[in-house]
Parts: structure tokens; sequence; C-alpha cells
């Protein structure tokens, strides 16, 4: 049964950019795909749309079999709570430790503070940053900040994982680690849907791959 | 409900950290809120003393009969007799000249009198009305006044009936000040959560994207203009305090020279309850409308 699934979908941006033009996909559960194409595709206003961040102008976006597209804005963060985003300039707070960082979802999501602090620890010890959990995350290099986000992510358990561009500033390796990680994720029953432009990280996973150029898709 | 209540604590706990992390704004905002509610406060505290000690004063509203010199006994009677059958009396004293002459001595005038040819002075009474009723007061005198052999009749309530009027003068005056300076307060926290919503607007941005519901991210900013607007009203009192002990240490030199006892005091504890109730909802009213302002519309971002 489809997680997700798009039908004849299209969104113009005030000033009447067309990011996407009439898209229709669907996505498994459970299954682990990427999203490429140029800058100005239209992969991150994709993943907007999914997150309900972005309004479709047409069609349908049905997730969890939701209707996202109608959804009243109070239900709009049930949703997101089913939803793990990795975004681009996805901003961590500074004025807090990264353990914090890592709480902030449970905290919003009404978890008991004991329990959500034992999976906070669990979500860090999965990326490698049990030992810093103390440390402000500005200390933290790119590719640490970066696997702190994944981190925050995957926290509450999310059924569907969204990176927009995750390994952009990193060199080959950090890039590798992160998207290990999200192939992890996909093992244990995770939705996982990642836009990247890096062909190469694409020919390692064995993956079904959506194109978009120019808002449409191949 | 656990995890409601978990996050009302986890709200407050923040907000009154957030509120000692900046010492010195949050100072600066409670004291323009504290003398902003000062004012009206004081006012208020004045007038009720003011009150307090008007009623203490007209506790028997009283009215003067004055007989003509040229009474004699019996009309004096028939005076008397009128008088206590009249409605909303309470209790008639007769007053004969010479005790008012007597009187005259003791208050320090021996001299003056010993140089009197005759006793000037009529016979009177002293009726105490049943009721401290303006109305009541006016119809009497009226009536009195008619009696035969009756020269004059004079009102002791005139005075109190001014300053009555004068206090009501002062309630409207405290009323328009509340109203003024209230909208002053809703103006400062509306400012200051503003300012609070800019400086957390990374934070609002990444929990909408994380599943915060808006009462979520709300909750905080309600505190903080309830905090804002209740230890506004506390401050308001202690400068309320603060200026009555100060004009308490003036009065008390003044009163001793009369022989009185007057000190000004703070209301009851129901008063003060209603300012910084009223403080904090004012506080809350501010937050309200800045974060209607400020955060709605923006939810599907």
């Amino acid at each position: 049964m489809a997680i997700i699934s798009l039908h004849q979908v299209s969104k113009r941006y005030p000033g009447g950019f067309e990011a996407l033009k009439v898209v229709s996909f669907s996505v498994e559960r459970g299954e682990m795909l990427f999203l490429t194409g140029h800058s100005g595709a239209g992969k991150t206003t994709l993943l907007k749309l999914i997150a309900a961040i972005e309004h479709a102008n047409g069609g349908t976006v049905l997730v969890n079999g939701q209707n996202v597209s109608s959804m009243r804005s109070a239900a709009i963060p049930y949703l997101r709570r089913n939803l793990g985003l990795v975004f681009q300039g996805q901003k961590l707070l500074y004025d807090r430790s990264v353990f914090d960082n890592v709480m902030l979802p449970l905290i919003v999501t009404g978890q008991p503070y004991r329990e959500a602090a034992r999976r906070a620890r669990a979500a860090l010890d999965k990326v490698g940053l049990l030992n810093r959990e103390k440390a402000n995350p500005v200390t933290l290099s790119g590719g640490e900040q970066q696997r702190l986000c994944v981190a925050r992510a995957v926290v509450n358990r999310p059924a569907i994982l969204l990176a927009d561009e995750p390994t952009a500033s990193l060199d080959a390796a950090y890039a590798h680690e992160i998207m290990e990680m999200f192939h992890a994720f996909h093992q244990v029953g995770v939705t996982v849907l990642v836009a990247t432009h890096d062909q190469q990280l694409i020919g390692k996973y064995r993956k079904r791959v959506l194109t978009l150029d120019h808002g449409r898709l191949q | 409900m656990r995890a409601w209540l978990q996050h009302h604590r986890l709200s407050l706990a923040q907000t009154a950290a957030r509120l000692a992390g900046s010492p010195f704004a949050t100072t600066l905002n409670v004291l323009a809120i504290g003398v902003a509610l000062a004012l009206p406060f004081g006012g208020y505290c004045l007038l009720a003393n003011l009150e307090s000690l008007s009623r203490k004063v007209s506790v028997d509203p009283q009215l003067t009969v004055f007989l003509a010199r040229d009474a004699a006994k019996v009309d004096v009677a028939a005076v008397e007799t009128r008088l206590k059958g009249a409605r909303g009396v309470r209790a008639v004293r007769f007053v004969s000249r010479d005790a008012a002459l007597a009187d005259l001595g003791r208050a320090g005038l021996e001299e003056v009198i010993a140089s009197l040819p005759q006793n000037p002075l009529p016979d009177a009474f002293v009726v105490t009305l049943s009721a401290s009723d303006p109305m009541l007061a006016d119809r009497l005198e009226l009536d009195f006044k008619s009696l035969p052999k009756v020269a004059y009749v004079q009102a002791d309530s005139a005075w109190v009936r001014r300053l009555d009027a004068l206090l009501r003068l002062g309630r409207t005056g405290v009323v328009l000040l509340s109203g003024l300076l209230g909208i002053a307060l809703v103006a400062v926290t509306f400012n200051t959560i503003r300012l609070q919503i800019l400086t957390q607007r990374d934070e609002i941005e990444l929990c909408r994207l994380i599943g915060a519901t808006h009462a979520y991210i709300r909750r905080p900013f309600f505190y903080l203009g309830s905090l804002l607007g209740l230890l506004g009203g506390l401050a308001a009192l202690g400068i309320v305090a603060t200026g009555l002990a100060i004009l308490n240490r003036d009065l008390g030199a003044l009163t001793q020279l009369y022989g009185a006892d007057l000190r000004l005091s703070l209301p009851g504890p129901r008063e003060m309850g209603v300012v910084l109730g009223s403080a904090a909802a004012l506080g809350w009213l501010g937050a309200h409308l800045s974060v209607s302002r400020h955060l709605l519309g923006r939810g599907r971002k």
C-alpha cells in the first residue's frame, strides 16, 4: 500500500514561477528512493508539499492516507509527527546543548521526560554523538551537525524520513556515512525519500530514482 | 493529560528562566508596568482612606434647630413634641441657652462671656437622623424651618455631601486613569512579546516543522505576558506601600498637632488580589494580541 501518493500535482509560486507541473507518483511503505534533478528542478518544493510546508495549486497529495492539500491547519502538526525532516539549512538551536536539541521533538509531542531522555540518548548513540551530548552544537563540525539533524529527525521514530540534500556541504566520507544511516533506517522499515543531485551516491544503492526536470517527472 | 501538565510546567519554568536570564530588561519592563499601575492604585488607596474617614465622621447625620430668642417654655415643649414626632428622627437632645453658654465657657471663652451683658445664645435642639440620607436631611430641614418659633436650622451634613461629591469626582478620575494605564500595560506586554517572538523565530519555525501545535507554540508567550503583568502588579503594590509609608510619616506629625489619629493604610487582601489578578489578565491580553498578530497566519510555514 502506498504511504505517499501524488496525483497530478502542480505548484506555482506567487510571481508565476511553476515549480511542479502535473507530477504523479507513489511510494510504497518501507521503500527507499532518491529524488534527483538539476538545481531548481523542484525537488525541495516536492518535499515541502509532502510535509505541508507548501500548498499545492492543483492535484492531491496523500500521506498515510490523509489528503495533505485539503488538511485543516490544526491537523498539520499531527501529520508532521509522522515525518522526520532533514532539510537544507535546517536550524539547530545554538542556545542549548546537543542533547536538548534532540529532546525538542519529544517534548513537543509530550513524551514523559525519562522516556524522552532515554530515546534521545539512543538516537545520539545511533549517529555517534552520545559523547558530545553536553556540547553546544556550534562546536560540532559540519558532518557532526548534519548527523545531529538526522538524530533529531528520527528520535520520534517517524514512519517517513524526508531528506533534502542531506550531504550537500559534506565531503565524500561524511556523505557516505550519512547515507548509510538513511539506509539503516530503511532496513528497519522506515520509508526514506532522499533528494540529492549526487549521482555517485545514488549509484551506490540500487534504489528507485525519480528524476525531475523543470518541474516535470521524467 | 500528564503530557499537557508537563508542558505547562516546562513552559512556566522556561518563561521564568527567560525573564531571569535578562534581569535588566525584565526589571525595566516590570518597573514600567509597576509605575503605570501604581498611579491608579495609589489614587484608589487615597480615596478609600478618605471614604472610610468620611464614613467615620458622618455616622450620625444631625440637624441643629435654633429657636427664636423670645421662645417661651411652652413653645420649646411644642417644638420638641413636633421634632420627636417627625419621621426619620432617631433622637432629639435639648441644649438650653444656659448649657450652651456654659459649653462656650469650657471651650476657653470665659473672658468674652463675662464681658457680655446677657446670654446672647438661643435654646436649641440637636436632632439625630435615623439614616445618612441627604434627601431626608433636606426634607426635615425645610419642615423644621417652618415650625413656629424656630429661627434657624443648620444641617451638619452639608460638608459631608460636598466631600461625597469630591470623592465621586475622584473615583471617576481613578477609573479613567485605570483605563488609560491599563491600555499602557497591554501595549508594554504587546511589544515585549513581539520582540521575544522575533528573538525566538528560529525555534518557533523549527517547532512547527517537528509537529508542535499552535497551542504549544503560543503557551510560553501567554505565560510571559501574564508573568510580566503579575510582577508589574507586585511592583505597583510595593511602590504604593512605600508611598503610603512616606506619607504616613508626615501625616503623623500633622495629626499629632490636631490630637487625632489618622493613618493611611493599604486596602485589604481582596483589593490587592484584584490588582494582581487584573495586572496578570492585562498582561495575558497583551500577549494574546501580540501572538495573534505575529504568529498566526504562518500556520503552514
